[in-house]
């Protein structure tokens, strides 16, 4: 895009087409000859990691609308039947949903990285608007997305957002209504969710190829903020360019890779596992982790209207970045002052992520106050007074000359730029349920990266079930079938197919228009003991028993600082087994002196307040094992908590071997490319 | 002139189904019509929740002491100044009907909790009164009052 080109095909076919449309030229002239400032670093590969999440993230969603149902009745459940049998339906749907976390990861080092260079300044300024707007556009597609699969959090993270519009005077309620389509969230409002976050992607892509065009109308900065002089001072995009932006994004897709195969839901929210009830809300509502630091903002001001101004300018504050900052030197290298800001201001925004997660009372209202202030006041005090009275120090004459004066302290940058990245996503995590005790931590055969069921327990654990809890508790996700599945108890079909045949399963209408019940077939789901949640909640003092199938992934309890950032090095995972497990055998006759519990509940040591609707389901001796295991509570938790880990997550084997192989080979491929970039770049330092 | 002003007039009108397709449908509207709620089975100090139009309504049998509670606190040291009395129908002093909505993030509120013994907010913290008036916390405004009337004195109409 650098004016017309002189590219000249050699094929004739390919010179035919040249005349009539020179794309070939255009395509040339952009990502081959185009000129790139000789010294770029790894910052500026976030441009073409970011382009391919976009890519990623398009295709990934595109085959997964291809399985999914956007109606409020069965959207959470076709979710579910996607990652349970739809082929590599997992992998699809982890690395779409990891994948929008690594995106606005790589978004946020990309606006960082601008922030600290002073990419938006003269003449860059269109080019970095741009880029506010595919930002905004990022938020709606991000927010919308997550509100599909219709979980607890999904919901009410819709109310709580759209709720935000009901602020503004006169207009608010009727803006929210047209938002809704309905008189409160509901099933108009997830489809015209659906319809737009398939839309806005594209929008996305149109704005990044306006994004790319002023790129290369006004050239890439670079660390030295110099503009290229001469031809020293440059190298041309194909291969140097091409083939650094292709190292970054092999080392980007070993971080990607670690969540999708091996902590998918590090980054989630438990509660999204509970399907949406409009009924009744989560004890905390909390965004996901990368809006966080807006979330503190708009509730640490104690005015409705005012929080959702400050929230919204908080973004549009970037638009007039280039004329809030008036300095001539571009690079923060060279500005000893605002260099030191920045950091403080990188760390600001960290610590509002943190606050954002957190229960807004006490202290965190206070600190998300200062905060914000401070957030604003690096825009608006300090940039403009900074771009007056900071001293710079000298520039390069050229880039040539700051290339050859280099010094390499990338690694250890990207290491705490990491380590920063952990905390604030972690803090996402720290926010789960209130003062009860914390479960013990126990040895499970699936935790790790290698970790596999216990045929055994698994096998143990489904006699628990059947016998004890399918009497109040349904399974309904999972199939009969599901059993014989490879990674599973390890059951032949002839022994599925009889376990089966045991349970009376309703079905009809017959010929004569009449229901009725017939032996199970493998392909039935587990029934359910209730017809409905109201029976079940009649049945059972008011607490209708939770569905198991994915009980281990939608419980969860607080981990807090800084066990959440051990987590993701660790790959601890199994916060939710353990909290089931607990409470299993948290049960105690006499509860503390402190602690009433009301009439018709029971005192548990690790439920959420302590006081329970389900009577202490489990006791010695109770079921009888057939391989010689002990019969006690202690074992029949384990047990049944191991098998509902299964029922929770049912590929869990398959992920975590095909992790495996994709590390090898990623290992691999990110070594052989940076050997290749070695070579490419042999003649540039 | 003219041509340009008819083609801003046609875009206008042509983009107008496009807007309007957003709000409720019919049916949606439909299901939003009246509903008929009975408070015999409600006992003194007892409350039920009902859906309308999607959204919670809390129906509060107020006991003697909760009505007094309301009543004693002067308004004007209210955030969002309402007397009780112009929160419930004359003659049925004891019912509280609102819609169980916090006015500051749609969060739905507990009853029978927080400082006043009226609704606690779990999401914010929002606090409400025995008139499900806002006493602390966040939210701006008192929990709205639905358009309802009493059809016989144990039989009311919400909508």
């Amino acid at each position: 895009m650098s004016g017309p080109s002189d590219f000249k095909p050699s094929n004739p076919a390919l010179q035919w087409i040249e005349r009539r449309l020179p794309i070939l030229g255009l395509m040339h002239s952009s990502f081959v000859a185009y000129p790139t400032p000789r010294n770029l670093n790894y910052w500026w590969t976030f441009g073409a990691i970011l382009s391919f999440m976009l890519a990623m993230q398009i295709a990934t969603g595109v085959v997964l609308a291809m399985h999914y149902t956007p109606n409020a009745d069965l959207a959470f459940r076709s979710v579910e039947l996607i990652v349970r049998d739809v082929n590599y339906g997992w992998l699809l749907r982890n690395m779409h949903a990891v994948g929008a976390s690594m995106f606005f990861f790589a978004v946020y080092v990309h606006m960082f990285r601008g922030l600290y260079y002073g990419s938006y300044k003269e003449p860059r300024e269109v080019l970095w608007i741009l880029g506010v707007i595919i930002y905004l556009l990022m938020m709606a597609t991000g927010f919308m997305g997550y509100v599909l699969p219709w979980g607890q959090m999904s919901f009410w993270g819709a109310t709580v957002i759209t709720n935000l519009f009901s602020a503004f005077p006169v207009v608010g309620d009727y803006i929210v209504t047209l938002l809704w389509g309905g008189y409160s969230v509901g099933n108009p409002t997830l489809n015209r969710f659906f319809s737009l976050h398939y839309l806005l992607p594209f929008v996305i892509a149109g704005v990044v190829v306006l994004h790319v065009w002023a790129l290369h109308v006004a050239g890439q900065n670079n660390p030295a903020g110099v503009e290229p002089k001469t031809e020293k001072d440059t190298v041309p995009f194909t291969p140097h360019a091409t083939i650094k932006d292709m190292f970054g994004v092999s080392v980007f897709l070993l971080l990607y890779s670690w969540f999708i195969f091996y902590m998918p839901n590090y980054l989630g929210d438990a509660d999204n596992y509970i399907p949406a009830n409009p009924a009744q809300t989560p004890a905390h509502i909390v965004p996901e982790w990368y809006y966080l630091p807006f979330y503190a903002m708009l509730r640490s001001i104690p005015n409705k209207l005012a929080g959702v101004v400050v929230m919204f300018s908080s973004i549009l504050i970037l638009v007039f970045l280039p004329w809030l900052d008036t300095a001539k030197t571009r690079s923060s290298k060279y500005r000893p002052l605002a260099k030191q800001f920045f950091w403080i201001f990188v760390i600001v925004c960290i610590l509002l992520g943190y606050l954002g997660a957190q229960p807004p009372e006490g202290i965190y209202v206070i600190a998300g106050r200062v905060l914000t202030a401070c957030y604003f006041a690096y825009f608006l005090v300090l940039l403009p007074l900074l771009s007056r009275i900071e001293k710079p120090r000298p520039l390069p004459n050229s880039i040539a000359d700051d290339v050859l004066a280099k010094s390499g302290k990338v690694a250890a940058t990207v290491a705490a730029f990491i380590v920063a990245g952990g905390l604030v996503i972690g803090s996402a995590q720290s926010v789960r349920a209130e003062e009860a005790d914390t479960p013990p931590a126990n040895r499970w055969s699936f935790a790790g990266p290698f970790g596999k069921y216990d045929r055994g327990a698994l096998q143990r654990g489904l006699k628990v079930y059947k016998e004890v809890c399918s009497n109040c508790h349904a399974l309904s996700y999972i199939a009969f079938r599901n059993l014989a599945d490879p990674g599973g108890p390890g059951y032949s079909t002839a022994q599925v197919a009889a376990l089966a045949s045991e349970y009376k399963i309703k079905d009809g209408p017959n010929d004569q228009g009449e229901m009725f019940e017939r032996p199970g077939r493998p392909a039935d789901y587990f029934p359910s003991p209730f017809p409905n949640e109201q029976a079940a909640r009649v049945a059972n003092g008011g607490a209708a028993p939770p569905d198991l199938s994915l009980i281990t992934k939608a419980r969860s309890y607080e981990r807090g600082f800084p066990w959440f950032i051990f987590d993701f090095f660790t790959q601890y995972q199994e916060q939710g087994p353990d909290y089931v497990a607990a409470l299993l055998q948290g049960f105690e006759d006499k509860p503390p002196a402190d602690v009433k519990i009301p009439d018709g509940s029971y005192f548990n040591k690790y439920f959420p307040g302590h006081a329970i609707k389900m009577p202490k389901p489990l006791s010695d001796g109770q079921v009888t094992y057939d391989d010689g295991a002990p019969a006690t509570v202690a074992q029949y938790a384990k047990d049944v908590t191991a098998f509902l880990m299964w029922t929770a997550e049912p590929h869990m084997e398959a992920r975590k071997q095909l992790g495996f192989q994709v590390f090898v080979f990623l290992i691999i491929f990110a070594g052989l490319m940076y050997f290749t970039k070695k070579k490419v770049w042999a003649d540039a330092h | 002139m003219a041509t340009g002003a008819a083609a801003a007039v046609g875009t206008i009108f042509a983009a107008w189904p496009f807007v309007a397709q957003m709000n409720p449908d019919a049916s949606t509207i439909a299901a939003g019509a009246p509903i008929d709620v009975d408070l015999a089975p409600i006992a003194d100090g007892q409350d039920i929740k009902v859906f309308w139009r999607g959204k919670p309504i809390y129906i509060m049998h107020r006991t003697k002491k909760q009505i007094e509670e309301a009543r004693a606190v002067p308004t004007d040291t209210l955030k969002d100044p309402a007397t009780d009395q112009s929160r419930v129908k004359e003659g049925h002093d004891q019912w509280l009907v609102v819609i169980g909505i916090c006015t500051h993030l749609g969060c739905i509120p507990i009853a029978h909790e927080g400082l006043y013994d009226g609704f606690f907010c779990p999401c914010h913290g929002s606090q409400y009164d025995t008139s499900g008036r806002i006493r602390q916390g966040p939210a701006p405004a008192n929990l709205p009052v639905p358009p309802y009337q009493f059809v016989t004195d144990t039989k009311i109409q919400i909508g």
